[in-house]
């Protein structure tokens, strides 16, 4: 398909002067810019398309208005040749847009054979993030630029969809079978991860932070850890990498579930009658059996963590919790 | 042409129960009518709360759930309680006999049936709202609808029912349309309408038992755990996408077929002359509803279905966009050297040409395998979709109302008030909708509840739109309900029309013609 490459290069030059007027997110990948070079050779097209069809619709609305209520009308069934013109100019212009599409997603599907591998899990309502190393980390997705990175992806619940923008890229990530995406940033960076697969309650707080560094930065990150962090620091993180933020503010706005600033010491009241004292007891079995009570106003819809803390790390976000005043 | 002592369908007989009892097709239609126009009503009023919840970041007056709940009942009940009956079940009711020369529909008692088995239906679908709700969307994919507490079983039952519905409707047209022609109203001259809600028909026969068969397997595993589509339970959740959109890709032409066949009427009528390409439109429709089939997979793009099978599914999407085409340039064609005027249903079908062009060009776009990868569930699809769903079906529609309502009641409406309905509507749609296809461009995720900065200020310019099309849908209503009251006598043709509904007299009588109507040329003969 050597000739769709040329073409490609030749509506490159227009999409320069495209990009500024068509809203995409500006593009990180070589494949990125492809996919840019075909919206706007489409935009272009479906502009003169409606043009035709819109501007004729306009044109002959206004020149063929009635003039009488006995006006004669031109008595016209069909006219082969235009009609075979009308079905087939479209045609020819489906089936390019078609092949030219199809070698764009080939090569997003060609998963490239040398990659930084990195196992992404998604969860209600939160991205994991696990490489070789071991380092693993919740909502922050940090690569190096310039190199193939490939995403081999699973659901812990239901669908999720695990699309980045500016690279252009999106794949379904599902419970029970393995997806892939790869891409290769050529710019640093950070960008937004979505979750565009209807997930949930949280669905559109679901947000990953993407970040491209250099090779020399993403070492560096992969070595930290969390030594030295105070318990509360400690506490903190895990609101972010347990993905508790995507529901639980620190700062008292309400997202799904209460927020969790001021509630050490409050009074949660229970839509069954009862009610209970925020101390520690509480806030460990809200962590580990979050329906066994449902606080007034908000819905049954956190999962259970039993099993995925240690218990330091309940104690960490216990500490953590008591300093959010 | 009036008949003995001012009798018609209506006033034939008198009492709620014969209405509920009757098996005239127009009476029929018009419990249709109510019925579907109230479900307009919720569903708009959902539409409405959306977007007012969207008009600044964070929550407004929703919750996460309750703005899921709002959105899939927004869905669900456009879709099964207005769009896919709509169109069919009203206007295909009423006209599809006076249309062929008939005296009402091959299966009368099966006619009623199927419209107590749609409220049925609805019935269970608007009690979920009083019990848990439903917060799936109205696409019911697993295993998130496997695993949510709410009243998936009871939603999924509503859309069984009201699908064999749909069925029932589907056979009765049909029969009508192959057995109860008139003397000499051959298939080639039967009107493009009649075309258009038989193509449909055949859609909905074939394609809703694969609903209702899905569907009830998605409630054996909820109720009984057998494991279909839930991994945890050896399913494959895919496989439910599969299913699911092998009825609801069909079901799109079920939803836009109509509109177009309503098209053809209105351009023909409002420009006095032919249509161009009779059987073009008409093989067209066939065409349309035969390649539907074949492009479910269009839908699932990322879903994780093969490269090869994405790229088959890219490939027939784009052969349907040539029987599209080749509408839209008849129509066009139909406007060259016509005598137009701009009476409101025609400013409601050139504003369907418009909207639906853009539609069109947008579906090509997202038929594009490397580009729908970009665009796939982001706001370029529900504006697409929209643009398709609204500014094509719903223009239609309310199109056909205008063009029809004289005859279906005997009274005129306010032109004045019809073409600022359609300014309301027409301006309300675009600032409603096309914003949307720039969000989608920039990224946002649809069935978003919140938003990044960013995308606010073109969230607000929808938000906006969205009042002026509640404006312009209110005005209709009060336009109509007022030409009931106040409207001056309609003749039996106000507006020149060739069709057989307009021989005979406004509102029709209860047996539609005094005498067999016999044929003897096409439905468009302006000369």
């Amino acid at each position: 398909m050597k000739w769709m490459t040329f073409i490609s290069m030749v509506w490159a030059s227009v999409a320069q002067a495209n990009t500024k007027t068509s809203f995409m997110p500006p593009a990180a990948t070589e494949i990125a810019g492809q996919v840019d070079n075909l919206y706007a050779f489409l935009l272009w097209a479906s502009l003169i398309a409606c043009v035709i069809l819109i501007g004729g619709m306009i044109f002959f609305a206004m020149k063929y208005r009635r003039k009488s209520a006995n006006d004669k009308t031109a008595y016209i069934t069909h006219n082969t040749f235009l009609e075979f013109l009308w079905s087939f100019i479209p045609l020819v212009i489906f089936l390019f847009v078609f092949g030219w599409g199809w070698y764009i997603y080939h090569q997003m599907r060609a998963m490239p054979k040398e990659a930084l591998e990195v196992h992404v899990y998604g969860k209600q309502w939160a991205w994991e993030f696990v490489y070789k190393s071991g380092k693993a980390s919740t909502n922050e997705f940090v690569v190096p630029v310039n190199t193939p990175v490939k995403l081999i992806m699973t659901s812990k619940d239901v669908l999720h969809s695990f699309y980045i923008p500016s690279m252009r890229i999106k794949q379904d990530v599902v419970p029970g079978k393995y997806s892939a995406l790869w891409f290769e940033s050529e710019k640093l960076g950070d960008f937004h991860v979505f979750c565009t697969e209807f997930c949930g309650a949280a669905h559109s707080l679901m947000l990953g932070r993407m970040k491209v560094v250099s090779q020399a930065d993403y070492e560096a990150w992969l070595q930290e850890n969390d030594e030295g962090l105070t318990l509360v620091q400690r506490g903190a993180k895990l609101h972010n990498d347990k993905g508790c933020v995507a529901c639980h503010s620190v700062d008292g706005s309400v997202k799904v579930g209460p927020t969790w600033k001021g509630i050490w010491g409050a009074t949660h009241q229970f839509v069954d009658g009862g009610s209970a004292l925020v101390d520690e007891a509480y806030i460990r079995e809200s962590i580990l059996e979050p329906n066994k009570h449902i606080v007034k106003g908000y819905p049954a819809a956190m999962p259970s963590y039993q099993g995925q803390l240690t218990e330091e790390q309940l104690n960490a976000m216990i500490e953590y919790i008591k300093t959010l005043k | 042409m009036g008949s003995a002592a001012g009798k018609n369908y209506i006033n034939e007989f008198a009492g709620l129960k014969s209405w509920f009892t009757s098996l005239d097709h127009k009476r029929i239609a018009i419990l249709y009518m109510i019925s579907v126009l109230t479900f307009f009503l919720v569903g708009g009023i959902m539409a409405l709360l959306i977007r007012a919840e969207l008009f600044s970041p964070g929550g407004q007056f929703l919750t996460g759930d309750s703005y899921n709940q709002v959105l899939t009942y927004h869905g669900a009940i456009m879709v099964f309680m207005v769009i896919i009956p709509g169109i069919p079940a009203i206007f295909g009711n009423f006209f599809l006999p006076l249309h062929i020369g008939a005296k009402d529909v091959a299966f009368p008692r099966l006619n009623l049936a199927s419209w107590y088995v749609f409220m049925f239906g609805a019935a269970l679908a608007v009690s979920t709202m009083f019990t848990s709700k439903i917060d799936t969307g109205w696409t019911f994919y697993t295993p998130y609808s496997i695993k949510t507490g709410t009243a998936v079983v009871t939603m999924v039952l509503a859309a069984f029912v009201m699908g064999m519905s749909s069925i029932l409707t589907g056979l009765n047209f049909i029969v009508t349309t192959h057995k109860l022609r008139a003397p000499g109203m051959t298939m080639g001259r039967i009107p493009l309408f009649v075309w258009a809600i038989y193509s449909t028909a055949i859609l909905q026969v074939l394609a809703t038992p694969i609903l209702g068969i899905t569907l009830l397997l998605l409630a054996a595993e909820r109720i009984f755990g057998v494991g279909i589509f839930d991994p945890a339970l050896g399913g494959d959740p895919v496989l439910f996408q599969h299913f699911f959109w092998f009825y609801s890709h069909p079901a799109v032409y079920i939803m836009i077929l109509p509109a177009m066949g309503i098209i053809s009427e209105l351009i023909t009528t409002y420009s006095k002359k032919t249509i161009f390409g009779y059987t073009a439109i008409a093989y067209s429709s066939i065409g349309i509803a035969a390649v539907s089939f074949f492009v479910w997979g269009h839908h699932m793009y990322v879903s994780g279905q093969s490269e090869v099978a994405g790229v088959i599914f890219s490939f027939l999407t784009m052969l349907v966009g040539v029987p599209t085409a080749i509408k839209m340039f008849n129509w066009l064609a139909t406007l060259y050297k016509g005598s137009i005027t701009f009476d409101s249903p025609m400013l409601y079908a050139l504003g369907f040409m418009f909207l639906f062009a853009i539609g069109g060009v947008t579906g090509i776009m997202l038929a594009t395998l490397g580009l729908d990868v970009h665009f796939h569930d982001t706001y370029f699809v529900v504006a697409h979709f929209h643009y398709v769903m609204v500014g094509g079906t719903l223009m239609a529609l309310v199109g056909a109302f205008y063009y029809w309502w004289p005859k279906m009641f005997g009274k005129m409406f306010s032109e004045t008030y019809a073409r600022l309905s359609f300014v309301f509507i027409f301006v309300g749609f675009n600032v409603t909708f096309f914003p949307q296809f720039v969000l989608g461009a920039m990224g946002m995720p649809r069935r978003y509840f919140d938003y990044i900065a960013p995308y606010e200020s073109l969230n607000k310019i929808s938000t906006v739109g969205s009042w002026l099309i509640g404006i312009g849908f209110f005005i209709v209503l009060f336009n109509l309900i007022h030409s009931l009251l106040k409207g001056a006598k309609a003749p039996d043709n106000p507006w020149g029309s060739k069709t057989l509904e307009w021989t005979v007299q406004s509102p029709p009588t209860h047996h539609n013609f005094d005498h067999d109507p016999v044929v003897t040329a096409g439905p468009y003969e302006y000369r």
